[in-house]
């Protein structure tokens, strides 16, 4: 299995095993029959006008599949949907990234697409959240909103003439994301949902799942909303900037403190979702919640986590979740 | 040397036009966008496919295509002597552009410009036909990635000793001195991507041994169809609706 790095005695292979099989019995029998490999011609109604879409080509008439993926068909649209690809982009996808290149009045980020995304300085809100035109002060002190290795948070506003992405983060939510860590998993894995940042209270967690595959999991962090303002900004840019170069005060290092806690909560769902992605299951909120559930009932550590049992423990619980649903539908 | 017995079997004890065992594995190498393992005989190749993804280099950006790099490796483990191949050394050279250009026949580079698709062939164990295995392994990674491709890539090689059209040839019978034909095709379209010779035959055995490498591509084709089908069926079950 990719990326699965672990010996597993006999039993929980075959354990392992089982789970998979009664998995793989669970899911409709339609399936099957719609995944296609390279060069597979796909069967079409040729009296109908077929709009031939993604992954597919016309070869002397007859549609012929040019990625390994599952045939999808939508009204008179037929395309192939790829498994493992890189991410496919829309507009209005919420996505994480990392900061690659400080550019004039630009970002560069990746994002597990063929080209890098750019987020522009004027599709950004400035520091001091006034409404004005990007002075050439203000691009001269980026670096103090994000530097390079920065991950960030942002929206898909449209694609610029090349094909790359252009980003927008102009709400309170998007924006630089810290005190947390960001995995990387497969974009398929995640589905377009209507919510994409989830805040888990019990554990004081922000959860973002990116569509293009970039799981970001930190510590929450109360947004704060436009309209208010009673705090004091700062209003000169450059005394920020140096104060992050010099060290923190001890205040300050205090006020930034993470509990123990926070981080241990933090590591468990990093993990759950690590163990997913490795056994390629579809990550939703619920799934996650459940493992890690799971593995604080069978008090495990954290680190256990990555272990083999676990593994196969995960593989297990997905399998009864499934026989549940089906049974439940039917 | 008799590199075909009277009964007429060869040296590791198969008929003329039999193959060597083929196997495949997807997935080997877990950072990659795509990755295989292929087997033939005991000839043993890993490739790694990166991409499609930002060109590191502006200077070489194409604005309509994508830009295809290939790099061939041998293992210094991989032959019986351990030899410390230079790295730019000119059969590597020559057969990381000979994939290169059967690849970029095959990919449609016009679906993703200003990008970039790596593909990395190692060979860990070689037993004659490297050249073959190192296509047919870059094919399995290349559709492991979901890079668009008009059809599959397969390759195989075939020799003629002792008045014999052999189909893959291993180490000991490639090393006979004789002519090597390597061809690679696309089977769905039944067009050919690259043949190479490095000897002299005449026009008609020419035809009977190139048909038999053609055979033996098809054979190929098949069982990497297979693979594919297989490892699509599996993610697609495993992720569940």
């Amino acid at each position: 299995m990719r990326g699965m790095e672990l010996s597993l005695n006999h039993t929980q292979k075959l354990r392992l095993q089982r789970a998979l099989e009664s998995l793989e019995s669970f899911s409709s029998a339609t399936n099957s029959n719609a995944s296609v490999t390279v060069a597979d011609s796909i069967p079409v109604n040729q009296e109908d006008g077929v709009l031939k879409g993604h992954g597919t080509t016309d070869l002397d008439g007859e549609v012929v599949a040019t990625v390994c993926g599952v045939i999808e068909r939508v009204n008179k649209l037929v395309y192939v949907r790829t498994l493992r690809a890189r991410y496919k982009p829309e507009v209005g996808d919420i996505i994480v990234g990392r900061v690659l290149e400080v550019a004039p009045k630009r970002w560069r980020l990746e994002i597990n697409f063929s080209q890098d995304a750019v987020l522009m300085l004027s599709s950004m809100n400035l520091p001091d959240g006034i409404q004005r035109r990007r002075t050439a002060v203000d691009e001269l002190n980026m670096r103090s909103i994000f530097e390079e290795n920065d991950v960030v948070c942002a929206e898909v506003r449209d694609f610029m003439r090349d094909g790359s992405l252009q980003l927008q983060a102009r709400s309170q939510k998007y924006g630089k994301l810290e005190k947390g860590q960001m995995l990387t998993i497969s974009p398929y894995l995640v589905k377009r949902r209507k919510q994409h940042f989830h805040h888990l209270e019990q554990y004081g967690i922000d959860l973002i799942l990116g569509c293009n595959g970039f799981i970001w999991v930190g510590e929450h962090v109360e947004i704060k909303d436009d309209m208010i303002e009673d705090e004091p900004t700062p209003t000169k840019p450059d005394a920020k900037s140096n104060k992050s170069q010099i060290s923190q005060s001890l205040e300050e290092q205090e006020q930034t403190y993470t509990p123990l806690e926070t981080r241990e909560n933090i590591c468990r769902i990093a993990n759950a979702i690590r163990v997913l992605s490795t056994l390629g299951f579809s990550i939703t909120l619920d799934v996650i919640l459940e493992i890690v559930d799971l593995s604080t009932k069978k008090g495990l550590d954290i680190h256990e986590m990555l272990g083999a049992e676990f593994c196969v423990l995960v593989a297990e619980k997905e399998a009864e979740r499934r026989s549940s649903s089906t049974q439940k539908k039917r | 040397m008799e590199y075909v017995s009277p009964e007429g079997l060869r040296l590791d004890g198969r008929r003329p036009m039999e193959m060597r065992q083929l196997r495949a594995e997807l997935g080997a190498v877990s950072r990659a966008d795509g990755s295989a393992v292929f087997e033939m005989g005991n000839t043993k190749v890993i490739a790694a496919v990166y991409g499609p993804r930002e060109v590191q280099n502006r200077s070489q950006q194409i604005n309509d295509k994508a830009l295809i790099r290939c790099e061939y490796t041998m293992a210094n483990f991989s032959t019986g002597d351990r030899l410390r191949r230079p790295k730019g050394d000119r059969r590597s050279t020559e057969i990381s552009l000979v994939i290169r250009q059967t690849m970029e026949a095959c990919i449609m580079t016009h679906l993703m410009p200003r990008s970039q698709i790596d593909i990395f062939v190692q060979v860990l164990q070689a037993d004659g036909g490297t050249r073959s295995a190192c296509i047919n392994a870059a094919t399995l990674a290349l559709a492991d990635a979901g890079i668009p491709m008009c059809d599959l890539v397969t390759s195989c090689s075939a020799g003629y000793l002792n008045s014999t059209p052999l189909l893959d040839l291993n180490y000991v019978e490639d090393s006979a001195g004789g002519p090597d034909v390597t061809v690679g095709i696309l089977p769905k379209l039944d067009k050919v991507t690259l043949l190479q010779m490095d000897a002299k035959l005449p026009m008609d055995i020419f035809e009977n041994v190139m048909q038999l490498a053609t055979e033996g591509c098809k054979a190929v084709a098949n069982y990497i169809r297979e693979v594919l089908l297989e490892n699509t069926k599996q993610l697609e079950n495993r992720r569940g609706v």
